[in-house]
């Protein structure tokens, strides 16, 4: 007999979409069979589901319900969740090129004055973390990465910033982060990248994919000029590393 | 090609279809009109697809004059005074603009959101199939923002097809539907019976990505951040302050705060309509009754064009036009210095 998981939780959000629950915390176990249950969903499609969104916790499924009823959506997923979780086969591994500190990471002498140590070697843990795409969300291509390690959690800020740059590399809580946008944020912000996690009109318009895994190194700040002149003319920039 | 063109409205009115789905799991906010059933009517009344992309028009007033030819239109939703050079015309009907002509409209009364379609839909590029506007991701054809004075749209040349109008069903009265959760368990029975008990206000600071809630302080049991999990059209998240926020379809993807219960979909767009500082209740219903509700929505939506009507001068409702005539000077609840966007740190950082 196949082992099975335990069962997540079934939640309603509403009629029309389940919050398949696995656990209340940012757990990398969970979330690996938040991945696991997405890829289930995509090589062996639900009639009625229309679209899934990973998280760190959960997979929110949503369906339509004229094709299929919550309970029936419910009991298949709940089916599928317990499946052991089979090992990642497709995972892609990227290098991101990040220019850090000064006017492209404001925070991070800060940073390393709090983590009583030296901007230098908050670069260099950050740059040999193996990092997951956990999940994209908030805005288009903010990326959240899993795999920070330890000693860089540190509390988010206390006044969330209106405004940080577009391509901000930043840490906040136990996560990482790639923002594509402008926007605002209470994170952390080590430095800046050119890549575009989303852009319009370049194939593939999303460059990350939940499951993803990351991996930084540093550039300088004539590099990241360069970098962004190609990246905004349509290159990926994000490098492809074997696993 | 004809175009029609903008010559005044107010903030909150964009290009809006049925969304576009399916790159959630990027981070890309839906978007789409805020009530379906009036975007579907509008389209409906000019032969368009039911979803197709139509001028969402916010709480204050508007004109639109045709150019280079003769432009066909219907309007839906909330109503407002609407006059083609004097000529008073009525919603739920289609009318055709002659070139040089100016549509204009009042202050919407007893909804927010009113929409124009035109015949033939609006020319631009889709981007994954939809050409609505979300301004915070820079999407949108042919402007990738709200509508601006002297913005021109794309159309085809009016058909010269026969005015109709719509019989829509009845509007549904009576409490917003929801069903309780997903964390429906981070809040006690007294704050759950809170929540369902008052009265609600809509406050003036909402928005296309969410609606924020006036009335007394939910309380969470555990405190407010959870870890964040996707959200839909209709959550109802509880931020710090206690102030629920209904998120609307400009919504982030993902969310950090408990959501103590979610819109029903077949009252989605009823809830987008109703004015700030207009009071209303919530009611919990089962899950059943909610997707039967839905699956009866859809069914109004598909069965729209049975729904059509032709218009014989003796058929205008004459009652209709006398209310539009004296509309002018009635206004919204909104008005123009309170009605802003949201900025928020609760609705507007990555948790």
């Amino acid at each position: 007999m196949v082992p099975t998981l335990s069962p997540p939780r079934i939640l309603p959000s509403g009629d029309s979409a389940i919050t398949v629950e696995f656990s209340r915390n940012i757990d990398d176990a969970a979330n690996q069979r938040v991945l696991a249950l997405d890829r289930a969903l995509a090589s062996e499609p639900v009639a009625g589901v229309t679209e899934t969104v990973p998280t760190y916790r959960s997979l929110l499924v949503h369906y339509d319900p004229v094709q299929i009823e919550f309970d029936t959506l419910g009991e298949k997923l709940t089916a599928l969740a317990q499946r052991p979780v089979p090992p990642e086969t497709k995972a892609r591994r990227w290098r991101i090129p990040v220019v850090y500190g000064g006017e492209h990471g404001i925070d991070l002498e800060d940073v390393a004055k709090t983590l009583k140590t030296t901007p230098d070697e908050i670069v260099a843990r950050h740059v040999a973390g193996d990092y997951r795409v956990a999940m994209i969300g908030f805005t288009p291509g903010w990326s959240y990465l899993s795999g920070l390690e330890k000693f860089l959690h540190m509390p988010r800020r206390q006044n969330p910033r209106l405004l940080t740059p577009a391509g901000t590399v930043s840490i906040g809580g136990v996560q990482a982060g790639v923002q594509c946008l402008a926007g605002p944020s209470g994170w952390h912000l080590l430095g800046r990248t050119a890549v575009r996690t989303y852009q319009l009109h370049r194939d593939p318009i999303f460059l990350l994919e939940p499951g993803d895994h990351v991996k930084f190194c540093a550039v300088d700040a004539k590099t990241f000029a360069e970098q962004d002149r190609a990246a905004e003319a349509g290159e990926i920039i994000a490098e492809q590393i074997a696993l | 090609m004809s175009k029609l063109v903008i010559s005044s409205i107010g903030p909150a009115s964009s290009v809006q279809d049925g969304g576009r789905h399916g790159a959630q799991r990027y981070g890309l906010m839906p978007s789409g009109a805020m009530d379906r059933l009036a975007l579907a009517a509008a389209n409906c009344l000019v032969g368009n697809p039911i979803f197709a992309a139509a001028i969402e028009i916010g709480p204050f007033g508007a004109a639109f004059t045709a150019r280079e030819g003769v432009v066909r239109l219907a309007l839906a939703g909330a109503p407002r005074s609407a006059d083609i050079t004097g000529r008073a015309v009525v919603f739920d009907t289609s009318m055709t603009l002659a070139d040089g002509e100016t549509l204009t409209l009042g202050f919407a009364r007893g909804g927010s959101f009113s929409y124009l379609a035109i015949e033939g839909s609006i020319e631009g590029e889709p981007m994954f199939g939809s050409l609505a506007v979300n301004a915070r991701a820079g999407l949108g054809s042919p402007y990738p923002r709200p509508l601006q004075a002297g913005d021109e749209l794309q159309t085809k040349p009016a058909s010269g097809a026969a005015e109709r109008r719509i019989d829509l069903p009845a509007a549904t009265a009576g409490p917003i539907r929801v069903l309780m959760g997903p964390q429906d368990d981070e809040f006690g029975d007294a704050a759950k019976q809170l929540f369902l008990d008052n009265e609600w206000k809509i406050s003036a600071t909402s928005d296309r990505m969410g609606y924020r809630l006036e009335g007394p302080v939910i309380k969470h049991l555990h405190g407010h951040n959870i870890v964040s999990d996707g959200t839909v059209d209709g959550s109802i998240q509880v931020p710090g302050n206690g102030a629920p926020i209904v998120l609307m379809p400009d919504r982030g993807t993902s969310g950090g705060y408990p959501k103590i219960a979610t819109l029903i979909s077949a009252d989605l767009g009823r809830f987008a309509q109703i004015p700030a500082a207009t009071g209303f209740h919530f009611k919990a219903v089962p899950m059943a009754e909610a997707q039967a509700e839905a699956r009866k929505y859809w069914k109004t939506l598909r069965a729209l064009p049975n729904r059509l009507r032709a218009i014989e001068s003796f058929d205008l409702n004459i009652e209709a036009l006398q209310d539009a005539n004296v509309a002018g000077s009635a206004v919204s609840a909104v008005d123009a210095v309170t009605w802003q966007i949201a900025s928020g740190a609760d609705v507007l950082t990555p948790d």
